[in-house]
């Protein structure tokens, strides 16, 4: 056991970056959009295929106990990793999406006309359209946040808006277009003593560092597997006992229910109530492996290694001359977003693109933030604990071509 | 898709100079792109080619013109004078705009059957460029083709 922190050993358990792109090492820095994912996730759902692949919760032979215990055994890590007060409050998803439709459309019934709903200007459209339906069904009336010059929540304007009792407070944990980290805790407590319900989107926080649900206090936490190293396809929706008991099924049919006659049917308990149909089993069995890739990382070195290369993009990109960033500061996390000089973002996009650097080009699907932004859209660049030094130098060099080029 | 296949008679209709035969400029800088040497050859070619077709003013760009698909804008008029086709078209890509003049290069001043016979896998391979036709790439090429041979064949 050595205390040394070998990255290399690390990021060779992402097959996929072993790969050259048209002749060039493969530059992912689009883990905002989706994570790499590890060998040993590849191997634990492949290994559910070829063993264990029967339908969870059903049958009494082997094959499927077996199945839901690798099931369930999940839905117990990450009540550990998230460190919820209870197993119940852990519902598996298909994403961050799913999770945040379920809750959006769960409180219907708890939501009035001109109920206020706050939302943060620069979430991404996951955490921004389920409430707007919620609106138009209910004639709730939906409120954006305010940003303040750092691109992070404007806490004055959230006590201002605090003062006119919202129901519900959807925020983001670290905004996906950015990388811009709020204080969540004190969001929500303040949140909470203004009687409001609070979600937090924790889709970009996840993969970065640790996450405690009952310290940050909320009602609602989401996230989704596969920008933390886990597969597509599952994400988890986690709830306060008392809140997730109360919201009416997004979904119904099999699984969730007691008893079913034509006379009526009555509703299982969580977390099967939340979680109609056959899940994606696999892709939770996948999770797990994530959630314990996760762990088995020296954590003190990688969240380092992750800071300080991010610090380094910040910087090399700043000493590029001719760029924009926008929000970056030291407090952000996972991502930088920029502009160079006047040029569209797809221009530069498609221009990277032709040396193998894999970032993402576009509005982020944080289009009221583009709008706050006055931008058409911009450049972000991306990192996960695999990211190394040498993927920001191939970067640099290749934006500095774009720049010859362009300028 | 709504807009491409719209009449223009919706909105204002450039006036008849946008739609003048293209510059002999256009075809010249297309075909200097077979003869790029690397990437950055091509694509330094490929928004020259672009510059060459003369910008749409402010007042056209707007959404009802816009052909969707493209990741950045891009706008798109089509008039029929007898029976031959005539475009004018602008982006705020560079390279969106140098890949639009090069499908107007093949397309503009056509009979309906030209267009319609209109191969745009090969035209692009020929120019080496087919790796702009990756449907994963979203510089909207494709939608804007589909544009073109839509207001043709209306």
């Amino acid at each position: 056991m050595t205390n040394a922190f070998e990255h290399d050993a690390i990021r060779a358990q992402f097959p996929t970056l072993s790969q050259q792109v048209d002749e060039q090492p493969l530059c992912y820095l689009d883990t905002a959009a989706t994570s790499q994912k590890p060998q040993s996730v590849i191997d634990a759902m492949s290994h559910y295929y070829q063993f264990d692949n029967a339908n969870v919760h059903r049958a009494a032979y082997q094959l499927s106990a077996r199945a839901t215990r690798s099931y369930e055994a999940v839905r117990e890590q990450v009540k550990r990793f998230i460190n919820s007060a209870r197993i119940e409050e852990v519902i598996f998803t298909h994403g961050t999406t799913e999770s945040i439709n379920m809750v959006a459309y769960g409180i219907s019934e708890q939501i009035k006309a001109n109920d206020i709903i706050l939302v943060d200007t620069a979430a991404h459209h996951a955490n921004i359209v389920p409430w707007q339906q919620l609106a138009k069904r209910t004639g709730a009336i939906i409120k954006a946040i305010p940003l303040n010059d750092q691109l992070s929540i404007d806490t004055d304007a959230f006590d201002e808006l605090l003062t006119l009792a919202p129901k519900l407070v959807a925020i983001s944990h670290v905004t996906n277009a950015l990388g811009t980290i709020n204080q969540v805790e004190s969001l929500v407590k303040k949140a909470k003593l203004a009687g409001a319900l609070t979600l937090v989107d924790g889709a970009q926080a996840i993969a970065h560092f640790d996450v405690d649900v009952q310290k940050i206090d909320c009602d609602f936490y989401v996230f989704s597997g596969h920008k933390m190293y886990g597969p597509t396809g599952v994400g988890i929706l986690y709830g306060r006992f008392a809140q997730l008991d109360q919201l009416a099924p997004m979904l119904t049919g099999g699984e969730m229910i007691k008893t079913v006659s034509f006379a009526g049917t009555e509703f299982g308990s969580l977390p099967n109530k939340l979680e109609a149909g056959t899940p994606a089993i696999s892709a939770v069995i996948g999770l797990g492996a994530a959630i314990s890739f996760i762990e088995s990382l020296p954590k003190e070195h990688t969240q380092q290694h992750e800071q300080s290369l991010l610090i380094y993009l910040q910087q090399q990109l700043a000493q590029l001359g001719e760029i924009t960033l926008y929000g970056a500061s030291s407090h952000n996390i996972g991502a930088v977003a920029f502009n160079l000089a006047n040029e569209h973002h797809q221009d530069v996009g498609i221009l990277l693109d032709q040396q193998g650097i894999a970032v993402r080009c576009g509005h982020h699907c944080a289009m009221p933030l583009m709008q706050h932004l006055a931008l058409k859209g911009c450049c972000r660049a991306s990192i996960g604990v695999y990211t190394n030094k040498q993927d920001i130098d191939q970067f640099i060099s290749a934006l500095n071509n774009v720049k010859e080029l362009l300028l | 898709m709504n807009s491409n296949s719209a009449t223009n008679t919706e909105f204002n209709q450039p006036e008849a100079s946008y739609f003048s035969p293209l510059d002999e400029k256009v075809s010249q800088a297309v075909s200097a792109i077979e003869h790029a040497r690397n990437w950055q050859d091509k694509y330094r070619q490929i928004m020259l080619v672009g510059k060459t077709l003369a910008p749409l003013a402010e007042a056209y760009r707007v959404e009802t013109a816009q052909v969707k698909g493209c990741e950045s804008q891009a706008w798109l008029y089509h008039q029929r004078i007898d029976s031959l086709h005539f475009f004018c078209a602008d982006s705020d890509s560079r390279i969106v705009k140098g890949l639009i003049a090069i499908l107007l290069n093949a397309t503009h001043g056509k009979t309906t059957t030209e267009i319609a016979e209109f191969d745009l896998e090969q035209y692009f391979q020929q120019l080496g460029l087919s790796g702009q036709l990756s449907p994963s790439r979203t510089n909207g090429l494709t939608a804007l083709a589909n544009a073109i041979k839509q207001f043709a064949a209306a």
